[in-house]
């Protein structure tokens, strides 16, 4: 029997997680990716997603987004999908794509609704321009894309996610194939708008250095095997010793932690959510 | 010669083949608004293969004796629904299309060989004008035109999302693979429609090249796709006006008309890239 009025839940956004995993499973057949995997992520906090290739950094991303169902366990994210903003790595864009920087930011408020988009289209595009305002991306904004460098491509990104103005954003890898300085830029506009509104940031990557100030908690992933906690804790010889059970050596030099010893921890393969299933 | 393009024989006959200019505007409108994301979405040759599936369906039309606009309709929106269901990575997408192309024109001789009926029908499909555009053609043409039109308009923006930035698009839970199937279909109707006037061998002047002069020269998506169906109304119209006079086949004058557009557009934007 189907029960009407069911009591609305009233939740508030600064005590409640605003991504929730409990018990979650992956597996495909045999092969089990994580298991019993409980991941609370609060409102403006940073959660960084570490581990070698194939260890469901990725899957993890596609789960969150809806693309992917558990084999095990549930999964919440606060706002539903629509209020997730998602930043894929950077990847080359056609030198002839009839395509500008602002059309792309544009496609994150509303790309996946319906019809032609004529209506509100004052609002959206005073939406627009302030998502590009805030990633200073106003001076490239009516240029053909591809045209365009690696690093403003990815500011852009930046601004396409954030203009749906989300409650959590998914990063899978957006650092990668930029330089240092850019790296920088793209790491501080995320940071600066978890702060400022209190997005939660889940940010998957190889490298952890570029990421390292910013980050509160890490969840480490190899061969089904997991830790989550601060980065003093998780990034010790010891942690990632038993996470890869072969012998592991932190190093920390000045503000950077290297990794030394597990001869797959820094790959740098481009994947992506869309590749996979 | 010099009564090749003879203006007074021109507004004589301009009577005469007024239901061809009309088919001629509706196939214009409907060809320009899908180029551009026909091109954006590398299907050239997709659009090619789709309408030599047209002209076998078309050439079964003939041989069993129903309205080759019918047949061609049924071939190119099979052969959609074949690219569209076969070919799901992007890697083997062209070799599909080669495979499927290369049987269905082959089918497509057979059927007119064993064809008996006029010849000018026959070559007609594949360089166009196939018959003279009668009524119940032209109400075929503006009914699958309206039809089409109107699925593009409740498409267009998560289509143009999965064709530009499908990464972010299936993120933000865009039904990409159904969207693909679907404009499939859409683009396999136009082009079946454009058989008719073109042929089978020359749509792409309409569905391709209108689309690439204008995306030479702009890179706003709306700029794109107004361009683009002043582009192919220009070369369809232009192309028919100019066809009159000599008596020669409409596709040449049209494919000549769009390509010079596109020779324009193409150094305009070379002078652009030099600028930068």
């Amino acid at each position: 029997m189907t029960v009407w009025g069911k009591t609305a839940q009233v939740t508030d956004r600064s005590t409640r997680a605003a991504v929730a995993l409990r018990g979650a499973r992956l597996s495909y057949g045999d092969r089990v990716l994580w298991d019993g995997l409980d991941l609370d992520v609060a409102p403006g906090e940073f959660v960084a997603v570490l581990g070698p290739n194939g260890s469901g950094k990725t899957s993890l991303i596609r789960v969150l987004l809806g693309l992917q169902p558990l084999s095990a366990g549930t999964v919440h994210v606060a706002g539903g999908n629509r209020r997730i903003g998602y930043i894929p790595q950077q990847r080359a864009i056609d030198v002839s794509l009839t395509l500008r920087g602002r059309d792309l930011v544009g496609f994150g408020l509303d790309g996946h609704g319906w019809g032609v988009g004529w209506r509100h289209r004052r609002e959206r595009r005073a939406a627009v321009d302030a998502a590009l305002e805030s990633v200073g991306a106003m001076r490239y904004a009516d240029a053909p894309i591809g045209l365009l460098s690696g690093g403003e491509q990815q500011r852009l990104r930046v601004a396409q996610a954030l203009v749906g103005d989300p409650e959590v954003l998914l990063c899978d890898e957006p650092l990668l194939s930029l330089d240092l300085a850019h790296q920088r830029v793209v790491s501080d506009l995320i940071d600066a708008r978890r702060r400022a509104a209190d997005t939660a940031v889940l940010f998957v990557t190889h490298e952890i250095n570029p990421i390292l100030p910013l980050v509160d908690r890490v969840l480490y992933l190899v061969d089904g095997r997991f830790r989550i906690g601060a980065p003093a804790e998780v990034m010790t010889s010891r942690t990632l010793t038993e996470l890869y059970r072969t012998n592991v050596e932190v190093v920390r030099v000045r503000d950077q932690i290297h990794v030394v010893g597990a001869q797959h921890v820094c790959e740098d393969e481009p994947h992506h959510v869309a590749d996979e299933g | 010669m010099e009564n090749f393009f003879d203006f007074q024989l021109t507004v004589e006959l301009l009577g005469y083949v007024q239901p061809m200019l009309i088919a001629g505007a509706v196939l214009g409108l409907v060809a320009g608004l899908l180029g551009p994301l026909v091109v954006t979405r590398k299907m050239a040759f997709a659009v090619h293969g789709t309408s030599e599936l047209a002209f076998t369906g078309g050439a079964a039309a003939l041989l069993i004796g129903i309205g080759v606009g019918y047949g061609a309709l049924a071939g190119s929106v099979i052969a959609a629904l074949l690219l569209g269901l076969l070919s799901r990575r992007d890697s083997d997408r062209d070799s599909v299309i080669g495979a499927i192309l290369a049987f269905g024109l082959g089918l497509g001789v057979l059927f007119l060989a064993l064809y008996k009926g006029r010849a000018a029908n026959k070559f007609g499909l594949l360089t166009g004008q196939v018959v003279s555009v009668g009524s119940t053609d032209l109400w075929l043409l503006i009914g699958s035109s309206v039809a089409v039109l109107a699925v593009l308009a409740v498409i267009y923006r998560p289509l143009h999302f999965a064709s530009v930035d499908a990464a972010v698009a299936v993120a933000r839970g865009v039904p990409v693979r159904t969207l693909s199937v679907v404009f499939a279909v859409l683009v396999g109707v136009a082009t079946a429609l454009s058989v008719q006037l073109v042929g089978a061998l020359l749509v792409l002047s309409l569905m391709i090249t209108p689309a690439a002069a204008a995306s030479r020269v702009t890179a706003s998506p709306l700029r794109a796709t107004l361009l683009a169906v002043v582009f192919a109304e220009v070369s369809v119209l232009g192309g028919m006006l100019l066809s009159l006079a000599p008596g020669m086949p409409v596709s040449a004058f049209v494919t000549a008309v769009s390509f010079f557009i596109y020779l324009v557009c193409r150094l305009m934007s070379g002078k652009r890239e030099r600028v930068q």
